[in-house]
């Protein structure tokens, strides 16, 4: 817990989540990196071998051999987390099921599933991008701050 | 009858002369599958969406409460009703149903004993001959609502439970054969600024600890008068820091008597992490196993000490800690 939390807090509320900490069990932090290693590799191995079916059978080169792979790594997301099995996935591999693109694919495929009740505009509309619009807006917004760097630092004559 | 600070004696001792509890397909495989009356292999309960699959839970489990008793609706004299969702609206759509005059109540997971504490005191104090009290909570209806869609996957930590999907209901009365409402102790709020609704256990056993004190402060009687003594949905975290907390706080509760209904409910082998939690947690054990163990002549005192954790989607997004409070009542045969 952050130092900040414990400045908050009572000194009974200090010395109770103490007290609590003592008695939780810790998240297996080593075994959750290697298994998120492990799945996450397994997924990437998955993907290097999609792209090179690509480029050996279906006439693509290296520059654009990544979008058919993407795609079809996000089908097999979308529809393991349709049918109910990412998650049991995820819940061993942790980290390795979020980071690659199939984790992206899941967190928009199980906010529109789960909203489908409230209807398509304001349920699987609405809710498609609750978890993954944060990435995304956080993600154009550092690209863009990066390029500017990278724009300033050419202008003046840099690398 | 107030006694002591925060507790009530029925003198009347209100009788629950009829329970009942539903459950889902992972109660049906849990350890208490026999102590249900209706048990669903389908959450979706064959409605469109998981609230109200909720709903119709709650529906059954009064509908079900009301037949074992030998009554009908329009016996009822009130519904005192409580689940998780926002606005607590698979109570009042179920007391819409039912037709009968309704109070919602809301103490989170510990919604069950409030309702059977406020059914008690009503019928006690006269303004009432019977009522019904009841309580669900629909694990995914909980988990879309607090925490991330049910098909994310968001590793969980040790530290979670698993919400059941349930609920119970019991008809309180007058007179009439079965367990009877002895006392009840109506809790604080607490708060010890854990703030991880992944850590539920944690934030909630000083709660139960407080009013478990104050139970046993106000009747001025041992803990041992009990031959159990559960808590609501503390899990596996939360049991073990209350138990810990009542020792360092010099009350001592005999091991073998001092349980906790979210560490009955389901089998070692289900994967529920800490344990369960849920309105329906309460009172599926307690409505279910534990009035049938009662009835069998198994237990004849019991405490149950139901916990609840007030917080809102919202208020933990705002980095708020999570205000817990817990309500005891005794049943005795």
């Amino acid at each position: 817990m952050s130092r900040q939390k414990y400045k908050k807090a009572t000194p009974t509320q200090q010395q109770y989540q103490i007290f609590a900490k003592d008695r939780e069990p810790k998240r297996p932090v080593v075994s959750n990196c290697l298994k998120a290693f492990l799945v996450g590799g397994i997924i990437c191995t998955i993907g290097q071998a999609l792209q090179m079916m690509y480029i050996e059978y279906f006439n693509f080169d290296e520059t654009n051999a990544g979008n058919p792979t993407v795609a079809t790594l996000i089908i097999f997301s979308v529809l393991l987390t349709g049918f109910g099995v990412y998650d049991h996935i995820a819940q061993w591999a942790g980290a390795g099921t979020a980071v690659p693109i199939t984790g992206f694919a899941n967190t928009v495929t199980s906010a529109s599933i789960e909203h489908r009740s409230e209807g398509y505009v304001l349920g699987v509309g609405g809710n498609m991008f609750k978890i993954a619009g944060p990435v995304i807006v956080y993600g154009v917004f550092s690209a863009f701050v990066v390029a500017l760097i990278k724009i300033i630092i050419k202008e003046l004559g840099g690398i | 009858m107030l006694k002591g600070h925060q507790s009530w004696v029925f003198e009347s001792k209100p009788v629950i002369i009829a329970s009942a509890a539903v459950g889902g397909p992972f109660e049906g495989n849990g350890a208490l599958s026999e102590d249900f009356d209706i048990l669903h292999s389908d959450i979706w309960l064959g409605q469109d969406s998981f609230e109200k699959a909720e709903r119709k839970l709650l529906e059954e489990a009064c509908q079900k409460a009301i037949d074992k008793a030998g009554m009908k609706k329009e016996d009822i004299q009130f519904l005192l009703s409580g689940d998780l969702m926002n606005q607590i609206t698979p109570s009042s759509f179920a007391a819409r149903t039912l037709g009968m005059p309704y109070l919602g109540i809301f103490g989170a997971c510990s919604s069950s004993m409030e309702g059977l504490a406020l059914a008690s005191l009503m019928i006690d104090s006269k303004f009432a001959k019977n009522a019904l009290a009841a309580a669900s909570s629909h694990n995914a209806a909980a988990e879309k609502q607090f925490r991330y869609p049910t098909e994310y996957g968001a590793q969980k930590p040790p530290t979670a439970q698993w919400t059941v999907t349930g609920a119970g209901a019991a008809v309180v009365a007058e007179e009439g054969d079965g367990p009877k409402v002895t006392r009840a102790t109506i809790g604080r709020v607490v708060d010890m600024g854990i703030s991880d609704p992944f850590n539920m256990g944690a934030a909630m056993a000083p709660a139960a600890v407080d009013t478990i004190e104050a139970h046993f402060r106000d009747f001025n009687i041992d803990p041992s008068y009990y031959d159990i003594i559960a808590t609501g949905d503390l899990g596996a975290v939360g049991h073990r820091i209350a138990g810990d907390l009542l020792i360092e706080h010099g009350m001592k509760i005999p091991k073998k008597i001092f349980t906790d209904c979210g560490l009955l409910i389901y089998t070692e082998e289900q994967p529920t992490l800490a344990g369960a939690s849920g309105c329906a947690c309460s009172a599926t054990v307690t409505y279910g196993h534990f009035m049938r163990r009662m009835k069998k002549g198994e237990l004849k005192k019991i405490l149950i000490v139901a916990t609840g954790a007030l917080l809102s989607p919202m208020s933990y997004q705002q980095k708020e800690s999570i205000p817990c409070i817990a309500h005891a009542v005794a049943i005795e045969m």
